[in-house]
């Protein structure tokens, strides 16, 4: 059990939350994730941890709603209790500070990327976040990751704040040397977090570079403590398991392919669960409502 | 049907066209009268060489003595005493490999069913008024186990037994190791887990869940800054192999853990009203052939497979299977695949799996462990249709919490060092037993591990402290 101290809107599908986690708090490092579990029968999905603050005890995730735990977990409020969360788990990915550092994020990737850059920050790196989303409203945290990173660079697909385009074009630009960030110069290594086709095209985007790039993959999930095999991933000619050899790998070598592909394993069973709920979530709210 | 004294007394099971559909349990247990004819069925004999063959050195002629003469109190009273989890060993234990394989009565007859009977003694004291009062420890040191699989929690009761406040962590949201995620529900009902768990709390054991030393608390922040005298590490072999044959990533490959888990641990049996979905379909190739894989192929037939088939690579003879489930697994319609070695899972352009390739083998000399080495058939290839394929191949010890701990040996399979007798490990205070030292094994070993390490660790302990129990203890006046 997992008190929640706070919850914070960020958009209508996005939801911040300050969990009483002292355990996970005091052992946390950047890029790791915790396992989460909100009802009884309920599934177990890996969260990455945000931001953690060990003096109070204190672990941050954000959550965006896909899918039926995702949702339940949103729904939660201020006081009420996440009935298991375990972690930390993963490793902190292995990123030299030397010279300039990118990160990129897409939809909760940039909650992701909040310690990771304020860590490399403080190692003495040069840093930029580049972020993106459909449209401003839409994206997270911008004043917590200006505050985090040297520079901060948004990026949205309508063009209504920052760069209007993909954050592959902008990191892009970065590469080819444009004035993106006075001083920082062409990035040294990047580190993308978000939904896989982002995180692929960094991949392609740094691959034609040259540049060293780590991409944090979110295979599918069961116990996140390397005994199921489930979230096991290609890198290379490897087989490795996301949960505890990663979530952090070269991008380069990463099969994306396989990697999609096993990650829609489930979409009919999903959907079929999705559409459970939302029957209950309709009948619970008819009873409240007095129409049943 | 008469019962006959000659054969073992039979436990009614639930038919094999019924059960295969559902996850309630084959076996439905002896009534009394059942129980007191297969008791007096016993010699009691002046060499008890059935004791020889329960890794606890249950007493057992006593134990079903108590049940032939109607003192059931008694009988669970001797059992308790040897064995903490005899509901859980009267199920699983490979009876005919132990206790019963050495039992005299096999010269001329069958042996008698120790684990029959000591199944019942234990489902009559779970039929009985629980006791609500929770013991209070006594003694100071406080001892840490990691892992709730059989080994920590016989080891953490024996403690709690000895008056030692005992925590165990353990990393799932639930304790039980394999007894909660892998061994079924109809095989092992979750309530009598359950309930063996509750009579652990009652006795003083304190369960930590979502807890994965080594990652949330350093096995050495238990010892140095939480304040444990003593840690157990009962761990486990939870990490699959998987066979390295192409097409082993495509959709609808998985691991037996895997497996099992999303069915037994995350209730995929009763998806969508659990959350977690298992994707079933109509045809599942099982490759391997010990309990795991039999677990696997009735559970994928009770998900709703048209076809379950174990394919393994070496002959009938070399299977390591318990027999019951060899048996239970025939009857419910398990087609068995001997001498089969999977070459290749192939899969469709969505990346499904379509078939296994496997090829004919023949055996050949005795290899390391001492069982005909399986060759392969020159020419021999042919594919099986099949939707799953999933691997029990076998498992290895996790080795999360042995690489985050430095001055933990391991040998060569990965496996942790410990003394067989006491569990000690390499390091000072930390002690360890069952899968993580064995490698993949079975229950009553683990179970014989713990208790033996609760032990040790008194010992130890006994002997810091300088206190008269604790020199009696180690002359060896026990
Ligand atoms: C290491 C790691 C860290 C993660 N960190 C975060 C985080 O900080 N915040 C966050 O919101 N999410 C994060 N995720 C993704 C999150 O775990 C999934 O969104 C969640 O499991 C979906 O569960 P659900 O029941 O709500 O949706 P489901 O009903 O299970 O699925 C709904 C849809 O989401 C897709 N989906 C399911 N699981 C995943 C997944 N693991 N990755 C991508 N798509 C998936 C499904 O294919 C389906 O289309 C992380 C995943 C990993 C592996
Ligand atoms: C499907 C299946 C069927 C089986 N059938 C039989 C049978 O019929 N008869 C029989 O005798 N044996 C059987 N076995 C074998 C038997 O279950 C095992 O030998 C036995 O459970 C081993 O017990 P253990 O306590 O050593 O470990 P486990 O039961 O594996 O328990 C280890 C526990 O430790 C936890 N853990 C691991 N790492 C950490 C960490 N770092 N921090 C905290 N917790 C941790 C794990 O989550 C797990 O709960 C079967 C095994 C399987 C998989
Ligand atoms: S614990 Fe196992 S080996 Fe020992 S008597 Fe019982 S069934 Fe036989
Ligand atoms: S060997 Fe067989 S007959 Fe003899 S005491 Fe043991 S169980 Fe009874
Ligand atoms: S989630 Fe089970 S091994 Fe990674």
């Amino acid at each position: 059990m997992a008190r929640i101290i706070s919850k914070r809107v960020l958009t209508p599908v996005t939801k911040l939350f300050v969990i009483e986690a002292p355990l996970i708090a005091a052992a946390a490092r950047p890029g790791q994730f915790v396992i989460v579990r909100v009802r009884e029968g309920g599934e177990r999905i890996p969260l990455t941890i945000a931001d953690y603050r060990p003096d109070r005890g204190e672990i941050i995730i954000v959550v965006q709603e896909v899918g039926v735990t995702t949702r339940l977990l949103g729904a939660l409020d201020e006081g009420d209790d996440i009935l298991d969360v375990a972690g930390p788990l993963g490793s902190a990915p292995d990123i030299s500070p030397a010279g300039h550092v990118v990160g990129v994020g897409g939809g909760f990737g940039a909650a992701a990327l909040l310690c990771l850059m304020r860590d490399l920050s403080q190692r003495g790196a040069r840093t930029t976040a580049i972020i993106g989303a459909r449209q401003k409203d839409l994206l997270i945290l911008t004043d917590e990751l200006k505050a985090a990173s040297g520079h901060l660079d948004l990026c949205t697909d309508d063009g209504s704040t920052g760069f209007k385009g993909f954050v592959t074009e902008r990191l892009q630009q970065l590469i080819d040397g444009d004035a993106v960030a006075p001083g920082l110069g062409p990035p040294d290594r990047v580190v993308a977090i978000g939904p896989m086709a982002m995180m692929r095209a960094v991949a392609d985007t740094t691959r034609r570079a040259g540049i060293e790039t780590l991409a944090s993959m979110d295979p599918l999930m069961i116990d996140g403590t390397g005994m199921c095999g489930g979230c096991r991933i290609t890198i290379g000619n490897e087989i490795k398991f996301a949960c505890v050899d990663g979530p952090f790998f070269d991008a380069h070598q990463v099969d994306f392919d396989e990697a999609e592909r096993r990650n829609k394993m489930y979409v009919d069973m999903e959907s079929q669960a999705a559409v459970r709920q939302a029957h209950a979530c309709g009948a619970a709210s008819q009873v409240r409502e007095g129409a049943i | 049907m008469p019962l006959k004294r000659m054969d073992k007394t039979p436990m009614s099971e639930r038919a094999a066209g019924r059960r295969a559909h559902d996850f309630l349990e084959v076996n439905e247990g002896y009534d009394m009268a059942r129980a007191m004819f297969e008791a007096e069925r016993c010699l009691r004999c002046q060499d008890p060489v059935c004791v020889d063959g329960c890794p606890v050195r249950i007493p057992i002629p006593e134990f079903i003595h108590a049940i032939a003469a109607g003192d059931m109190r008694e009988a669970a009273t001797i059992l308790r005493g040897a064995n903490p989890l005899p509901a859980i060993c009267g199920r699983v234990c490979p009876q005919e490999t132990q206790c019963e394989e050495l039992c005299h009565m096999n010269n001329r007859f069958s042996s008698a069913a120790i684990g029959h009977l000591e199944r019942f003694v234990a489902d009559w004291e779970r039929g009985q008024p629980a006791n609500d009062a929770t013991r209070q420890p006594w003694r100071d040191e406080k001892i840490a186990v990691i892992g709730s699989g059989p080994a920590g929690l016989v080891c953490a009761g024996q403690l709690a037994d000895m008056g030692y406040p005992v925590t165990v962590y353990e990393a799932l949201h639930a304790p039980g190791g394999v007894l909660r995620y892998g061994i079924p529900e109809f095989r092992l009902p979750n309530a009598v887990l359950d309930w063996e768990i509750d009579v652990l709390r009652q006795r003083g054991v304190e369960i930590a869940n979502n807890i994965i030393v080594g990652k949330t608390i350093a096995l050495d922040a238990l010892l140095d800054d939480m304040g444990f005298a003593a840690v157990f590490v009962g761990t486990g072999a939870g990490l699959p192999k998987f066979l390295g044959i192409p097409g082993e990533n495509l959709n609808g490959v998985f691991s037996a853990n895997e497996f099992l888990t999303r069915i037994n641990l995350m209730r995929a049996y009763d998806f969508p009203v659990s959350d977690t979905p298992m994707k079933v379909g109509k045809r599942v190739a099982v490759i391997g052939a010990g309990n795991t894989a039999m677990d696997t192929v009735r559970s994928a037939l009770r998900l709703g497979a048209e076809k379950g088939l174990i394919v393994y690579r070496r002959s009938e003879t070399e299977m390591t299977a318990r027999i019951e489930e060899h048996h239970h697994a025939i009857e419910e319609g398990v087609e068995f695949h001997w001498l089969t070695n999977p070459i290749e899972v192939l899969g469709n352009v969505d990346g499904w799996v379509t078939g296994l390739k496997c090829q004919v083998m023949e055996l050949g000399e005795a290899d390391d462990s001492g069982r005909a080495r399986p060759l392969p058939v020159a020419g021999s290839e042919f594919v099986i249709p099949v939707d799953n394929v999933v691997l029990s191949i076998g498992t290895t010890p996790n080795p999360l919490l042995l690489q985050s701990t430095a001055g933990l040996e391991t040998d060569r399979w990965g496996c942790l060092v410990a003394d067989e007798e006491s569990g000690r490990t390499t390091r000072a205070r930390i002690y360890a037993g069952g899968d993580v030292v064995t490698g993949a094994a079975t229950v009553i070993l683990a179970a014989g591990a713990g208790k033996n390490a609760a032990e040790a660790i008194d010992r130890d302990l006994s002997a810091a402290r300088g206190d008269d129990q604790g020199r009696e203890l180690q002359s060896g006046r026990h």
